[in-house]
């Protein structure tokens, strides 16, 4: 009896393995590359400032005099007002189509999460310019300067384009990211649970409130973590709105300024070597940041729920 | 039992749910609003003489943006160059080779990776391709938009190829079929629509990247002539169109933002509708 068939050569197998194998390498090398480009880039200003150029608050690209501080604090209260506004909203959300809303309306209404998710920035942009600061100004921000005009935040002149409008927009980003990894969070919660607290005779919300939401904090603040992670790198439509001027100040109607927004809207016009350095080092304190986010956000979601691709990661 | 009391916790529970309703609504309300504006503001501009004409310069009206799409479209396609094969060898070496630990570091970069701003991406690019090759490209454009996509489908094919059941592999592997032929014409086969899906929805999220495009890409008003000049986009035209002090640009920005917004929205729909109930069975 003759093989009809060759046995398979190895060498085929060998080859494909070792390919996939580079392709997957190239995730490690994509991470060394990032890392390596922005510190080579910010090399001059690291140098020129040291690690005070965090805490430094001039940015004065004329006489060569750079520091984060206005970038950094521009960043952290436009995405944490973003939070405060986005966080209730989202869980909320996430409470009414797992726990309350009826079947049919489900799957609709996270298809529509999906499609605000899709929104591209520089639309979102587009319309807080030309739509939502407009409004912010006239009605929202009138309002809280006429009866809480006395504190800090809401004192000084409207501008309209402000760290608060940014706030708003970056919201509207954060909701369809906190609210589907919250609506995973809670369906992870055994529906023996909620049988449970039925048993004990609790109405519908003091079921969500003691058997779903009490187990799930961890995972939802993972959750906000991870839309956290987002409002700090948005970049387009914040810088639209945000006004792009490096000052400090306490009012959230002041115009105010990113670390995205930044190097996006000078970079190009960065003419020197240390003014260039210094927007490659915003750029690097920017990745650190989103990075230890990210990471804190996988630590605290991880065990719920993979984080997978829907529409933004 | 107290009744008043118990009116009171049934009361409260009403609250609660009638709140997270409000909520939802809310939550949903800029999407409808987005998309009021975009109808109402855009519609009257988008018109034949839209899609295929050049913008015209500051003072003239009409024009149109023809030369942003087709851009748009080129450095999408590029981008699919070098972010597909990567990102689904990548994704394959998980699924059918790697070893629990590697797997783990390997999932860990990627995130890492997904969760880097975009304009990071932009920056890096700038330093690595457009200042060796002195100014900015379509390459340079797609190479920025590509190595955002590798991630992002390096996570859906390893996702989609684990649903695959193990049977299917074994029964190739019984027949004699090699393991690199069996995972292409097989595995990756039964897995195709959900790769697919996660790479036309990675697709639908670069079309609209602006940030990475500004100093790779950058722009232009007129048509390029070949890829190793800069290359306009559609998103990143809306943006200086929108930043810009002239009414006429603001108007072509909503119609430009209209028909960008149209394609991202008809490809997550499309996708979704398309796929819909065809994944793989479930391992078991």
């Amino acid at each position: 009896m003759k093989f009809v068939l060759a046995p398979p050569s190895k060498a085929g197998d060998a080859s494909f393995r070792l390919l996939s194998w580079c392709m997957a390498m190239v995730v490690f090398l994509l991470v060394l590359l990032v890392g390596w480009e922005l510190s080579q880039g910010s090399q001059l200003a690291l140098h020129k400032f040291g690690w005070r150029f965090l805490v430094r608050s001039d940015w004065d690209p004329v006489n060569g005099d750079f520091g984060a501080l206005p970038f950094i604090f521009g960043t952290i209260v436009s995405s944490a007002l973003g939070l405060l506004i986005a966080l209730p909203l989202s869980v909320a959300t996430a409470i009414y189509l797992t726990e309350l809303a009826p079947r049919w309306l489900r799957q609709p209404a996270i298809t529509l999460l999906e499609m605000l998710a899709a929104v591209p920035s520089v639309i979102l942009g587009l319309w807080g310019i030309f739509v939502l600061v407009p409004w912010l100004r006239d009605h929202p921000f009138t309002f809280l300067q006429k009866w809480f005009g006395f504190l800090p935040i809401f004192s000084g002149h409207i501008y309209g384009a402000s760290v608060f409008s940014a706030g708003v927009i970056v919201a509207v980003m954060m909701v369809p990211i906190i609210t589907s990894i919250s609506r995973e969070v809670l369906r992870a919660v055994p529906d023996s649970q909620r049988e449970a607290a039925f048993a004990l005779g609790a109405t519908r919300w003091e079921v969500t409130w003691l058997a779903v939401l009490r187990g799930s904090m961890r995972g939802i603040f993972g959750a906000a973590m991870l839309g956290l992670g987002r409002a700090l790198g948005e970049t387009m439509a914040v810088t639209m709105v945000i006004g792009n001027s490096p000052e400090i100040s306490a009012s959230l109607f002041a115009p105010g300024y990113t670390l995205a927004s930044a190097v996006a809207n000078e970079f190009t016009e960065a003419a020197d070597n240390l003014y260039r350095s210094a927007l490659f080092e915003l750029a690097l304190v920017l990745l650190l940041v989103t990075i230890v986010t990210n990471i804190l956000a996988h630590l605290l979601v991880g065990a719920v729920s993979a984080p997978r691709q829907t529409l933004h990661a | 039992m107290n009744s008043s009391q118990t009116m009171r916790r049934k009361a409260v529970s009403a609250l609660a749910s009638a709140i997270c309703f409000v909520c939802a609504i809310i939550v949903i309300l800029p999407l409808a609003l987005i998309l009021f504006h975009l109808v109402r503001q855009g519609a009257s501009s988008l018109d034949w003489n839209f899609l295929t004409h050049l913008p015209k310069p500051v003072g003239e009206t009409g024009g149109g943006m023809a030369n942003a799409i087709v851009g748009s479209f080129i450095l999408v396609v590029l981008a699919v160059l070098i972010g597909v094969p990567i990102g689904v060898l990548g994704g394959i070496y998980l699924s059918e080779f790697g070893s629990p630990r590697l797997n783990w570091s390997v999932r860990f970069a990627a995130d890492i990776l997904n969760g880097t701003p975009s304009i990071v991406w932009g920056i890096v690019v700038y330093a690595l391709v457009v200042v060796p090759m002195k100014g900015a490209s379509a390459y340079a454009g797609g190479l920025a938009l590509g190595l955002i996509m590798i991630p992002l489908i390096l996570r859906t094919t390893e996702e989609m190829l684990a649903m695959v059941p193990n049977s299917y592999r074994e029964a190739a592997l019984a027949l004699g079929i090699p393991k690199w032929k069996s995972i292409l014409h097989i595995v990756l086969k039964t897995a195709g629509k959900g790769i697919i899906t996660g790479i036309l929805l990675a697709c639908s999220r670069i079309a609209g990247e602006t940030a990475p495009l500004l100093f790779t890409a950058s722009g232009n008003q007129f048509w390029s002539r070949n890829l190793s000049e800069p290359i306009a986009s559609l998103p990143r035209q809306i943006y200086t169109f929108a930043i810009a002090p002239y009414d006429d640009w603001h108007r072509q920005a909503w119609a430009g933002a209209l028909v960008l917004i149209l394609f991202a929205l008809a490809f997550n729909v499309g996708v979704r509708f398309i796929t819909r109930g065809s994944n793989p069975a479930p391992d078991k």
